[in-house]
């Protein structure tokens, strides 16, 4: 991670050094995603608004689940009697119904909470301890930090699933009740993914460790503590909202392979859409589509929106891969005269001098010498840099 | 194989190509190949002890496995019975230094369900789920890598629109469930290829009789010579090999494009465009070549990803592999088989990583000389 | 016969902040067989005008205006800007060649320089393997790397910064090309070895005919290569000039506050003594600020890598108020000494004093007092303010650490008057590090290391990175601030001609060795040793006639060696 990631420190949060040469707070414009949708163009924002609107309908079904569904996640029955098993789509049951004699459309609706709540619980949990666990290691280093690399590397390369399925059987012997059944899955990902914070936080704070701003505060005589937390930790976990949208998308095929091999949430206590899954494998041998399509397409979805909306921060955090707009789009204007000041350049008082450094800096994103040479070594940067997306950050172990 | 800057002779005045001041930052530094695979080498056995530890332990923390496979079912003094006949009433660091000792041995223990020693299992189905790995890779080369060379190529341009949204789409898709889609189109649907299984159930028997079955369904189908029997292997592996495949295949085009897209921006194909080298062959010469070895390295990491791929595909098409059979002990609740067969996937995935690197630095003239 | 013909040029990117016009009205003519050096600063559009000659822009930039490349037996002649694809690669390469800046990477790392360079020849011709082969053999014999037949199946990182840029100019040659467009091709390396590169591209110019377009912001390259010279400036040309008018009688007021800007050896001589005179009677008796004795610093080598010596039996000593100037080339140690005495690199035998502290065995928490004392300006100004903090902020939190302010806003105060000692306006306090310039961030770096009114600065390559109008402004500053404020200073540069400007005396630091110390007309007067000898006489100065008696200096230098 070490090499590639000159992004954020060097470009900041708001833009390219000298653009505007008016003063800047720090407004909601430069929150996280907020900033990136107003830096992103074309095929990009129409990805990263693609990946929002997914994430936004999943969000609202998740919280208002109760009003959306026609029935309860375990019901069975109305005031008209048994839904009746594999039913087709119908106007009854607009999904049609289970083998096990659920309505298709209500289990899908519900499951949307089943995942939210996986999510948020995994998330947290792995957020805060492997941070933590990241920040402290890579600060100090030394043999904690080596024994730490190990087990979380070890970790790391251990198939996902089979440690969820492993942490499943002990916390809650394989089934259980709603809480029991999130939690399971919760704290199955939390395992699998604090290396994964670990890993990248700690990486990020082994650079940030060696930058001069740093060093800088080490001159000044700053307290460890001060430069953990006032230098390196906020820098450090710039890149978290991009690997929490990929995280939670792991999250949720982790949970959906949970239920598919069976250690999913009783249909009693939960909807879960990997458990529906799993019991309409034997209906696709008989052509009966609706049970699986819907909830297989519910997972499709909400993992696609949240990986549109990783990968476009992905994309938007490396200048080797964001795309600019194209002047053909707009006429050249005034703006890049703006930032040169006429006249004497090198005339005296601090004034005149600092027109002229804005223009030297303002000028250089049309360099092309700094904005494509921006060569590593292939062999350690490549992949590095602030990809950390989870099917490949791995590129990176130390 | 010792310096990375040779010493400037002659009448040049070039200083001498002296380190950098600070600390290395290259993790394979330039101690020679050997020792950096010494050490890689030697990083496996920590890797597989902390796995094989954390797994033991947690297994046990909830209680013995037969308490768990069978608690509830069976009175409580005849319970009591065979779990001392097991040795699980021993203290837990006692049964850990056995298991540890029967591990290196080659002893997995024995299945509670149906009383195969765990290796047993592990050889039998093993071997079916390697196959299925490589039509999945075969599938995922094919596909992957030149459609993301061919994505950075067309960079932000149509086809690279349509290209990453197939790759997210490839991902994003559980392989169970694309599995079902599969099946539920091409099998129950248009009828071309097989529902389940990995031969129909005459092909199996003509497997048996083989004087030497390997378990390699498609090698012994070609033992065979048989046309029939090869094209019924074939068209059983077709689904589980697009299923697994094409979750892999989104993977490496994204890589592939990423890594590729990132040397194309570099000073050396700024250099040789400058050249006049062509396009095409700045593409598939100076940025493919050196995007290779951070692929490579990652590609190794997908083993995980490939195996838990693999895990569902065969539960989905019943393809009797250790996945299949994974499902099967997980319902019977036999948890000695479950701890056999994670165990020797983590080994797996531990020694293939150790190979990729090796192959990584193989690539790497940096590392080589 | 002109071999480019630049009419009417205007260049745009297309950038966040909307269209960014970064060349302008540029017409310009390249000559057969000269050298035109085209100087400017960063952001003046030179690299870009440069680069429009080959098609190598990126694909946000829009061209308008002609560029007119002839082939180099004057038998075709084309636009280059219209062209794409086949056209625009015959002519790449086979009419125009490029030298790019960092060599590093300008090589392919996993392909053998023999094949890279047969590739351009194969791209423009029909070679066989063999030809292709025997022919990168000749030009790398041509261009000075040792026992070709050998080497050419090399890989780029076994070769020097030097031999690599060697390699890309054999790559450049081997095509026999009109013009070479050598884009800063000795900015990355060091002085010593700029001085054979700026000679081998002579030897292009004179054995092969070609002509040379020379990207530069350096004066003395240009007075030691150029024969005509274009002066650019945000994005126009503002002069033309053969290079010894230029340098006699620059016209344009931007090239005479350039040429004044150029820092030139012997200017500190004067200073230097004026200082001397000023000092109160016993000032060499003072206890010294730091005093190295034989010092040394190892890194120790990783997977059975020998140790690294970075520093070598150094011993030196800093009195009060004055400043030592450090000079070396990349690898020579000097960085690691700064270091070192600020408590960031450990000691590994000798002894370092700093302040009254041994640094040999150091224990943090005995230092923290002494770190009060000392204030450090880092070479990067883009990497040396965290990004999050406003330079209020940041510039406030070595009071804050000392306890000198509660928090950033108690400190205030104070920070507007450090603000203002370094000449940036209070209201550069609540902007972020981004938003400023290099030299700006410079400026604030210097506010924050003297905020505690520090006995000691250590300013480590503190200009490299600025441009010569900047560098020449923040000496001056810095200069001004030591004179008021009589800090002790270790001034670390690989320029000697910053150096000498600044210090009371230079020591001149080799592969870790002090090799020589002594005042500035000393040390650069009469340098004693032969590595001193060299390093000076490589030294290229901005006037086109003194420079070109000192390169046959040079010349009798190296033929002795």
């Amino acid at each position: 991670m070490a090499t590639a990631t000159s992004v954020p420190t060097a470009a900041g949060p708001a833009g390219e050094p000298g653009t505007t040469p008016a003063r800047r707070r720090r407004s909601w414009r430069s929150l996280p995603i907020v900033h990136q949708l107003r830096q992103s163009v074309g095929l990009q924002r129409g990805m990263l608004v693609a990946g929002l609107v997914l994430m936004g309908v999943f969000l609202l079904t998740a919280l208002f689940a109760p009003l959306l569904a026609p029935y309860e996640y375990g019901q069975l029955r109305d005031a008209e009697g048994l839904f009746g098993a594999q039913q087709p789509p119908s106007g009854d049951h607009l999904l049609g119904t289970t083998v096990g004699g659920y309505d298709v459309l209500s289990r899908v609706i519900w499951g949307s909470r089943t995942a939210l709540y996986v999510i948020v619980v995994a998330v947290l949990l792995s957020i805060v301890a492997g941070v933590l666990l990241g920040l402290v290691s890579g600060y100090f280093g030394g043999w904690l930090d080596r024994v730490l690399v190990v087990i979380a590397d070890a970790i790391y390369a251990f198939p996902a699933l089979l440690l969820a399925i492993i942490v499943a059987i002990v916390i809650s012997g394989g089934q259980s009740s709603l809480w029991g059944g999130i939690m399971a899955a919760a704290i199955s990902i939390t395992v699998v993914f604090i290396p994964q914070y670990f890993r990248v936080i700690r990486a990020e704070t082994v650079r940030i460790k060696a930058e001069a701003f740093v060093e800088s505060a080490r001159v000044i005589g700053a307290s460890n503590r001060r430069i953990m937390l006032r230098h390196v930790l906020r820098n450090a976990t710039r890149t978290l909202p991009l690997i929490l949208t990929l995280n939670a998308s792991e999250a949720i095929l982790t949970l959906a392979g949970l239920g598919f091999l069976g250690f999913g949430i009783q249909p009693t206590a939960a909807a879960e859409w990997g458990y529906d899954l799993q019991q309409s494998l034997s209906d696709v041998t008989s052509g009966i589509w609706w049970t699986s399509l819907f909830p297989g397409l519910a997972i499709v979805l909400v993992v696609l929106g949240l990986t549109l909306v990783g990968e476009s921060l992905n994309d938007l955090a490396d200048p080797r891969l964001r795309t600019r707009r194209r002047v053909a789009d707009q006429e050249p204007a005034e703006e890049g005269e703006v930032a040169a000041v006429p006249g004497g350049a090198l005339t005296a008082g601090p004034a005149g001098v600092g027109g002229l450094e804005v223009t030297a800096a303002g000028g250089r994103p049309g360099n092309p010498a700094s904005a494509g040479a921006t060569g590593a070594e292939p062999a350690e940067g490549q992949v590095a840099g602030p990809d950390v997306t989870g099917q490949d950050g791995g590129g990176t172990r130390s | 194989m010792t310096t990375t800057t040779t010493e400037p002779t002659g009448s040049t005045a070039d200083p001498v190509g002296a380190p950098d001041p600070a600390p290395r930052r290259r993790r394979k530094g330039s101690g020679g190949l050997g020792s950096y695979l010494l050490v890689r080498f030697l990083l496996i056995f920590p890797t597989i002890f902390i796995l094989v530890t954390t797994v033991f332990f947690l297994m046990r923390a909830t209680g013995d496995p037969i308490t768990a496979a069978l608690g509830g079912r069976l009175p409580a003094d005849q319970l009591a019975e065979r779990v001392r006949e097991a040795g699980y009433d021993r203290p837990l660091m006692t049964q850990y230094l056995e298991y540890l000792g029967n591990l290196v041995q080659g002893d997995f223990g024995t299945t509670l369900s149906d009383r195969r020693p765990v290796l047993e299992v592990l050889t039998t189905f093993g071997i079916a789920t390697l196959e299925l790995t490589v039509y999945a890779l075969i599938v995922a080369f094919i596909v992957g890598i030149p459609l993301g060379m061919l994505a950075a190529y067309f960079r932000d341009r149509f086809p690279d629109a349509v290209l990453r949204v197939f790759a997210i789409l490839c991902y994003a898709t559980p392989v169970f469930f694309a599995g079902l889609l599969l099946k539920l189109v091409f099998a129950s649907g248009l009828g071309w290829l097989p529902v389940a299984g990995r031969a129909s159930t005459g092909t199996e028997i003509e497997l048996q009789f083989l004087e030497s079955p390997t378990g390699f369904y498609l090698i012994d189908a070609l033992q065979t010579g048989d046309w029939d029997v090869i094209s019924d292997v074939l068209e059983h592996a077709v689904l589980p090999a697009i299923a697994l495949g094409l979750l892999t295949a989104g993977i490496f085009l994204r890589l592939v494009r990423t890594n590729v897209i990132g040397t194309l921006g570099t000073g050396y194909v700024e250099a040789a465009r400058s050249r006049g080298v062509a396009e095409s062959r700045l593409l598939r010469k100076h940025a493919y070549r050196p995007a290779l070895i951070p692929i490579i390295t990652v590609i190794g990491l997908q083993i995980a990803i490939l195996l838990v791929g693999a895990v569902l595909t065969e539960t989905t098409f019943e393809w009797k592999g250790l996945g299949f059979q994974l499902a099967e002990y997980l319902q019977a609740r036999d948890f000695v088989a479950v701890q056999g067969i994670v165990v020797l996937l983590a080994v797996i995935v531990a020694v293939t990583n150790f190979i990729v690197d090796i192959i990584a630095a193989l690539i790497d003239p940096r590392v080589r000389y | 016969m002109s071999v480019v013909d630049i009419k009417d040029l205007q260049i745009s990117f297309a950038t966040d902040a909307g269209a960014v016009t970064a060349v302008q009205d540029v017409t310009l003519a390249v000559q057969a067989g000269e050298v035109l050096a085209i100087v400017g600063e960063s952001g003046s559009g030179k690299t870009v005008t440069a680069r429009s000659i080959l098609g190598l822009l990126p694909e946000t930039a829009r061209v308008r205006g002609a560029v007119v490349l002839s082939s180099k037996d004057g038998t075709t002649e084309q636009d280059v800007v219209p062209l794409s694809g086949a056209q625009l690669r015959e002519v790449r390469g086979q009419d125009a060649a490029m030298v790019f800046q960092e060599p590093s990477t300008s090589l392919n790392p996993v392909y053998p320089i023999g094949w890279q360079i047969a590739e351009g020849l194969r791209a423009h011709g029909k070679y066989s393997k063999k030809e292709a082969r025997a022919k990168a053999i000749d030009v790398l014999r041509l261009v000075g790397i040792p026992d070709p037949e050998h080497r050419v199946d090399h890989y780029p990182h076994q070769f020097s910064g030097g031999q690599k840029q060697r390699i890309v100019i054999a790559q450049a040659l081997v095509l026999d090309p009109g013009v070479i467009i050598a884009d800063e091709p000795t900015t990355a390396l060091d002085v010593t070895v700029q001085a054979e590169i700026l000679e081998l591209l002579r030897r292009c110019r004179d054995d092969f005919g070609a002509a040379i377009v020379l990207i530069t912001h350096n004066m003395g390259v240009v007075a030691d290569l150029a024969d005509r010279v274009a002066v650019m400036y945000q994005g126009r040309i503002v002069e033309q000039a053969d290079v010894r008018t230029l340098f006699s009688a620059p016209e344009d007021p931007y090239t005479q506050q350039l040429l004044a800007a150029v820092p030139r050896l012997g200017q500190g001589v004067e200073r230097t003594r004026e200082r001397a005179v000023r000092r109160a009677a016993g000032w060499e008796r003072t206890a010294p600020v730091v005093e190295a004795k034989d010092l040394r610093i190892v890194y120790p080598g990783r997977m059975r890598r020998p140790d690294f010596v970075a520093v070598d039996s150094v011993s030196f000593s800093i009195r009060p108020g004055e400043v030592l100037g450090l000079v070396g080339e990349s690898g020579s140690g000097k960085t690691t000494i700064g270091r070192a005495i600020a408590g960031l690199t450990k000691v590994s035998h000798g002894s370092l004093t700093v302040l009254g502290t041994e640094m040999n065995g150091m224990k943090e928490r005995a230092f923290r007092p002494v770190r009060e004392r000392i204030g450090f300006v880092f070479q990067d100004p883009a990497s040396s303010f965290n990004p999050l903090l406003t330079i209020a902020e940041a510039v406030a939190e070595p009071l804050v650490v000392h306890k000198r302010a509660k928090d950033p806003r108690a400190a205030r105060p104070r920070v507007d008057e450090l603000l203002e000692a370094v000449q940036l306006p209070k209201a550069f306090g609540d902007r972020y590090p981004h938003e400023l310039s290099g030299g700006q961030r410079q400026r604030a770096s210097l506010a924050r290391s003297l905020a505690l009114q520090p006995e000691l600065l250590i300013a480590d390559e503190p200009t490299s990175a600025l441009d010569v109008s900047v560098q020449a402004r923040v000496l001056e500053l810095f200069d001004e601030l030591q004179r008021e404020l009589g800090f002790a200073a270790l001034f670390i540069s690989h320029d000697l001609a910053v150096v000498d400007l600044l210090a009371d005396r230079i020591a001149v630091l080799y592969r870790g060795q002090l090799v020589e110390e002594g005042t500035g007309a000393e040390v650069l007067g009469a340098p004693k040793h032969p590595y001193t000898q060299r390093l000076i006489a490589s030294l290229p100065v901005p006037d086109p006639d003194e420079q070109a008696r000192r390169r046959t200096h040079w010349n009798t230098l190296r033929a002795s060696d």
